[in-house]
């Protein structure tokens, strides 16, 4: 932690570190602590009185059912985004090792969703997927699929899954590429040399040395989920129809800048906020544990 | 290479695999290219064909100078790609030099409060701006940053993750290359100028991809932050862009203009691969 030959002096290190807690503080501390303490009061229909209501924001945000539609709707989709994006991930980046020639093609094609903005891609979604003009969409009608995102809530659900995982697949693919790539030669030639097949390698040895890789992007992608994917949601479906899309981070925005309702949006925040520290605290007591790779 | 893994068998398979990521990954983008050189009224036609059309030139002439019309009368696409690249220009130079400083500050100096500081840093890595969004938005109206560049930026700047990237590098100079400055009468500011960020170049560079990305695809904050068309940065212009029902929307134009957006973030992540690869792993792990 602790370097044993420093400087010394006694204004410098204060001055190098002064811009970075200047932002912290006015717009990380200062705005936590504000959604903190908004989330203790209670505004009026006019905005003209303030009243400290306690826990009350917060016992009422637990117990709408609204809320907690919402919040199971987001474990869903977190779910879904992150086994469609790992799985997938897992899969190209075993084949990815295996191959020599077009190894570098393979790996520049499926690195791009990621340079690619949530809410872009979620445009490139809804266009392919928009019932009258989409081509995909065109197919599944000719298939007899009744597809139509504008209006049934699963299809919907279902298109903005497909898009946040569709650009999730990069960051897990260059992971796992680099989990395969750290694990010895030697163990999968003995492996070999004993008989066993590719699934068998893959099932006792690759797997399992990939467990690691596997928990931390895990997490990832539920973080990913939970929070990065506000602009695919806003692009693809505005939360609709009738609220089947909308996760935590759109009812937080949506109640806090649209409805004004700022004691439950604060509430709403600081919950969030304990997801996020809870998430990211797994991640740390894991990855500090981690010994392979 | 073991001889197994050439063996007839398994040689098809990884490409066979490897194509269909790579179909799934370049579909969307083809489709979207393609529609960006048809006219309106073939993009309409399902199925829309899936190869080019003959509008390349007068879409992309129209988005770039002229942009869409309708309800958001948006900027032409030059001003929009302007916006997007001084955003994505100071927050990654932002970051990266307020990073720099902080990290060399608790590495290299020992002072009170340092621990403290340090942890102060690190817990903003748990805050991401989505979740902070009403309260932040709040403040920033409070300063008076509302529909400017500052408004758009400077929340964006602090970064633990780039900060705990120089920590773990600078932890790795050895000892004997500061003392040796130190002999030679070499200051810290000196230390850091000639030594210091040389050495850094490599996680810069990777920093630099990371955090251009990160700052050209900003779509919520300064949706929230800009109220001013002039201002919009891209990312957020395609979707104003797309009508919601009421007015039809120039598919043409917002398709044009998508591929526009995703050319510098490409181009940058394509160029500079090596390094990026190499970065993301390490930042993250």
């Amino acid at each position: 932690m602790q370097r044993r030959v420093i400087f010394n002096n006694k204004l410098l290190p204060y001055l190098l570190l002064a811009p970075q807690l200047a932002v912290t503080l006015v717009f990380f501390f200062w705005p936590a602590g504000q959604a903190i303490h908004m989330s203790l009061l209670q505004q009026d229909a006019f905005g003209q009185s303030v009243t400290f209501v306690g826990l009350d924001n917060f016992k009422e945000v637990l117990s709408d059912p609204d809320y907690r539609a919402t919040l199971w709707r987001t474990i869903i989709f977190s779910s879904a985004v992150a086994i469609f994006a790992l799985v997938p991930a897992l899969l190209f980046a075993v084949m990815a090792e295996r191959v020599v020639r077009g190894a570098t093609f393979y790996r520049t094609v499926l690195v791009l969703p990621y340079a690619i903005a949530p809410a872009v891609a979620g445009v490139l979604w809804l266009f392919m997927f928009s019932p009258s003009i989409g081509i995909v969409a065109y197919g599944l009608k000719k298939l007899g699929v009744d597809w139509n995102p504008k209006l049934d809530g699963d299809d919907a659900m279902i298109l903005v899954i497909i898009a946040a995982a569709w650009k999730q697949i990069s960051y897990n693919f260059l992971f796992f590429l680099a989990g395969l790539q750290s694990i010895p030669k030697a163990l999968l030639e003995a492996a070999s040399i004993d008989g066993a097949g590719e699934w068998r390698k893959f099932r006792t040895i690759i797997f399992p040395l990939l467990s690691p890789t596997t928990f931390f992007l895990l997490v990832v992608n539920i973080v990913y989920a939970f929070f990065d994917t506000y602009g695919i949601i806003d692009t693809v479906t505005s939360g609709g129809p009738a609220k089947a899309t909308e996760i935590l981070v759109y009812k937080v925005y949506y109640d806090g800048v649209i409805a004004l309702n700022l004691g439950s949006s604060a509430a709403q925040s600081v919950i969030l906020m304990a997801i996020v520290i809870v998430l990211t605290a797994i991640q740390f007591r894991y990855v500090e544990k981690k010994v392979h790779y | 290479m073991n001889p197994q893994t050439l063996g007839a068998r398994t040689n098809w398979l990884p490409h066979a695999v490897l194509w269909i990521g790579v179909f799934i990954t370049a579909f969307p983008l083809w489709v979207t290219f393609v529609a960006s050189t048809l006219t309106p009224r073939d993009i309409a036609q399902a199925p829309m064909q899936l190869y080019p059309g003959g509008e390349f030139l007068a879409n992309y002439a129209e988005a770039w100078s002229k942009g869409a019309t309708g309800t958001y009368l948006s900027p032409p696409a030059s001003t929009l790609l302007l916006n997007s690249l001084i955003v994505a220009l100071i927050v990654t130079f932002g970051k990266i030099a307020v990073s720099l400083i902080s990290a060399y500050a608790v590495v290299f100096f020992k002072f009170p409060g340092r621990m403290f500081f340090f942890w102060m840093i690190f817990i903003t890595l748990m805050l991401p701006v989505e979740v902070r969004i009403v309260p932040t938005y709040q403040v920033v109206t409070d300063l008076k940053l509302i529909n400017t560049y500052t408004g758009l930026t400077l929340p964006l700047i602090a970064s633990a993750t780039a900060t705990l990237l120089f920590r773990q590098f600078f932890l790795t100079i050895p000892d004997e290359l500061v003392e040796a400055a130190k002999i030679d009468g070499a200051g810290p500011v000196r230390f850091f100028r000639d030594v210091v960020v040389p050495l850094s170049r490599t996680n810069i560079a990777a920093l630099f991809v990371i955090l251009f990305i990160y700052g050209w695809n900003q779509y919520l904050w300064p949706l929230l932050i800009t109220t001013s068309n002039s201002l919009d940065v891209i990312v957020v212009a395609i979707k104003k862009m797309i009508g919601t029902g009421a007015e039809p929307t120039d598919w043409h134009i917002v398709m044009s203009t998508t591929i526009l957006a995703l050319i510098p973030p490409v181009l940058v992540i394509i160029v500079m691969q090596k390094s990026f690869v190499k970065g993301l792993t390490d930042t993250e792990k």
